[in-house]
């Protein structure tokens, strides 16, 4: 109960309250991570279950819709999948990737970062060098290159099998300099300060003084970058679904219902992919309001675009 | 000055090097040329002495060697697909990509600047914040999800603008196929660039507004205001100039985004340029092509970043004493 109530007193949540919209988001992040979690629970279909689906319900409108069926709240898909349900799963697929490959880049990261600004030196030029030129060519291309590679190596069946682990692996390898180099400014700063050399005075190894003395002071701006990472990392999902190199279509992501949407978009079925749609964009951008709140309430002046 | 130059120009080059070793290392695992040329009816040692003919025997690094040799004469291979050399099928595809990048660069420039200024010098008026809330939606906005709903409002719903292809083209010069110079062509450019400026837009926004913002601090404009100048020379003159370089420099960097960004438009427009040629050879596992566009697409981003480095030091002797040391 103590720590409830030191949060409840503290400056951080009595911030986050004076400010609407970031209950706001808040709240709509908070729903939506409910609402695809719970979706084995909630959902009234199960898309995975192949025994239930139909195919004789491909492509039926929304409820309000004159040709909408009772059972379909917001339409069905072209396998024939209820949207709302599939909808839910997706999502749950595109956080769960998300997630994941923010934990990988910023694990990646954070040990380049930490080597390289702690031991300086040729290491560091290096490190350093190899980031710069990475995210010079922007994450996204990174992501395509080692999306279409890994295709390329493993073939389409095994792709499409491992899709998730896979898809965690070349948007965390594509988006780790961000951390890397913000990990490696802040540990440039921490290494001056007494406490670091005190430890080493005392005869500490450079990984335990890496691990346990500098690296939580400098998880701060990595908390804020975190955030913002988490929409890119949704973003570069759907972006990798949408052509092909991402979630097969049995077990979609919002990004490759989007897709499936647009093939059927010029026959006037909109509901397949204006649904995903919305649902990504609301994610997206409830994830970014919030990260701009914190790094706000943070400032710690990383931002300068 | 020359120092610094050299300086630079090394790192492209060597940055080249990479990249064509990367390209050359998927060239290598994936796919079997010998395989690609003969038929079924050739027999083993055949194909063994083929594979020596053609240096596939040769020590990894020697074949690199080559394979950097030929491409710095502009020879990437031939596309498995095309069957022809690929930096032709590059070359016939290039004109649709950059007549779309110079459409969405025109739209940007055109609208980031007044918005950006506008946004840092009256940051409470409601326009302002209606522009910068727009901006987070539209970077929140997948450029995909934009050009599919532009398609589905502009032609399927009020059948207004074309939804695919570059429409009528007229050939300017040998291998440019244009379409900036019919009507029919313009107007297959309006949506493609309106949803690649949807998403690049914003970045430039925010970025003009945060340094126009930090500019409008400094002492000389506060000097400028001081001395009675118009607000307007002292706006566009003093503080807007000084703006310039950081947002060229972050111009530079976000190309990588554009060209990312291109891939996707293409593919939903069916426009026929080097970003759909991309998708389409990683559905054919046309690797050939795949690492031609790779090189290619890496060569002009590492040209253009290394310009931009060189204007930045010929600009602002900071960086020229600091390359020096």
């Amino acid at each position: 109960m103590g720590a409830i109530k030191t949060f409840k007193d503290s400056f951080f949540f009595y911030s986050f309250l004076r400010d609407p919209l970031a209950i706001c988001s808040f709240l709509v992040l908070a729903t939506l991570v409910v609402i695809s979690f719970g979706a084995p629970i909630i959902a009234p279909f199960d898309p995975y279950d192949q025994t239930i689906i139909d195919i004789m319900d491909a492509e039926i409108a929304p409820i309000w819709d004159d040709e909408g069926d009772k059972r379909f709240l917001l339409g069905t898909d072209p396998q024939g999948r209820d949207m709302l349900s599939t909808m839910m799963y997706g999502m749950r697929v595109s956080i769960l990737i998300g997630l994941g490959a923010v934990a990988l880049q910023s694990l990646i990261g954070i040990i380049v970062g930490l080597v390289a600004g702690y031991r300086g030196g040729k290491t560091e030029a290096f490190l350093m060098r190899l980031a710069d030129v990475q995210l010079s060519f922007s994450t996204y291309m990174v992501a395509i290159f080692i999306g279409a590679l890994f295709q390329g190596l493993f073939g389409m069946g095994v792709y499409e099998n491992y899709a998730v682990p896979l898809l965690i692996m070349i948007i965390g390898f594509a988006e780790w300099p961000q951390y890397a180099r913000t990990v490696r400014a802040s540990v440039m700063a921490e290494k001056k300060k007494e406490y670091v050399e005190a430890a080493r005075v005392v005869g500490l190894k450079p990984t335990r003084i890496m691990w346990r003395h500098i690296l939580p002071n400098t998880m701060t701006p990595v908390l804020v970058i975190s955030t913002v990472q988490v929409a890119n990392a949704i973003m570069s999902e759907a972006a990798l679904s949408f052509i092909g190199l991402g979630m097969p279509v049995s077990q979609p992501s919002l990004g490759s219902l989007i897709k499936s949407g647009f093939d059927y978009i010029f026959s006037g079925s909109w509901w397949i992919t204006l649904f995903p749609g919305i649902a990504l964009v609301v994610l997206i951008l409830s994830i970014n309001l919030l990260g701009d709140w914190v790094r706000d309430f943070l400032n710690p002046k990383l931002y300068k675009e | 000055m020359i120092a610094f130059f050299i300086r630079r120009v090394t790192q492209a080059i060597f940055v080249m090097l990479v990249i064509s070793l990367i390209g050359f290392a998927i060239k290598q695992n994936v796919g079997d040329p010998i395989r690609e040329i003969t038929g079924i009816s050739v027999s083993a040692e055949e194909r063994e002495s083929l594979r020596d003919e053609l240096g596939l025997n040769d020590p990894f690094m020697i074949q690199w060697l080559r394979f950097v040799k030929n491409a710095a004469q502009g020879d990437l291979g031939n596309s498995f697909y095309f069957k022809k050399p690929a930096t032709d099928v590059i070359m016939a595809k290039a004109p649709a990509t950059l007549e779309l990048v110079f459409a969405t660069s025109f739209l940007v420039i055109l609208l980031s600047i007044p918005i950006g200024i506008y946004a840092a010098v009256k940051p409470r008026a409601w326009l302002s914040r209606f522009f910068m809330g727009a901006s987070i939606i539209g970077v929140s906005i997948p450029v995909f999800l934009t050009s599919i709903l532009l398609i589905y409002v502009f032609s399927v719903w009020l059948g207004w603008l074309p939804s695919f292809g570059r429409g009528d083209l007229v050939e300017i010069f040998p291998g440019w196929k244009s379409g900036f110079f019919t009507v029919d062509g313009l107007k297959h450019l309006i949506l493609p660039s309106i949803a690649l400026t949807s998403i690049m837009l914003p970045l430039f926004i925010r970025l003009i507004r945060a340094e126009m913002k930090e500019s409008l601090e400094t002492e000389y404009v506060k000097f400028a205001q001081a001395k009675g100048l118009k607000a307007s020379r002292i706006l566009f003159v003093h503080a807007f100039k000084n703006t310039l370089l950081p947002v060229i420099t972050v111009g530079g960097v976000q190309l990588g985004t554009l060209i990312a960004f291109t891939i996707l438009t293409e593919m939903v427009f069916q426009w026929q340029g080097m970003g759909s040629m991309f998708i389409e050879s990683v559905q054919r596992a046309d690797t050939s092509l795949m690492v031609a566009y790779l090189v290619f697409v890496g060569l002009i981003f590492v040209v253009v970043n290394t310009i931009v480095d060189l204007i930045y030091g010929l600009v602002n002797p900071m960086v020229r004493v600091a390359g020096r040391t």
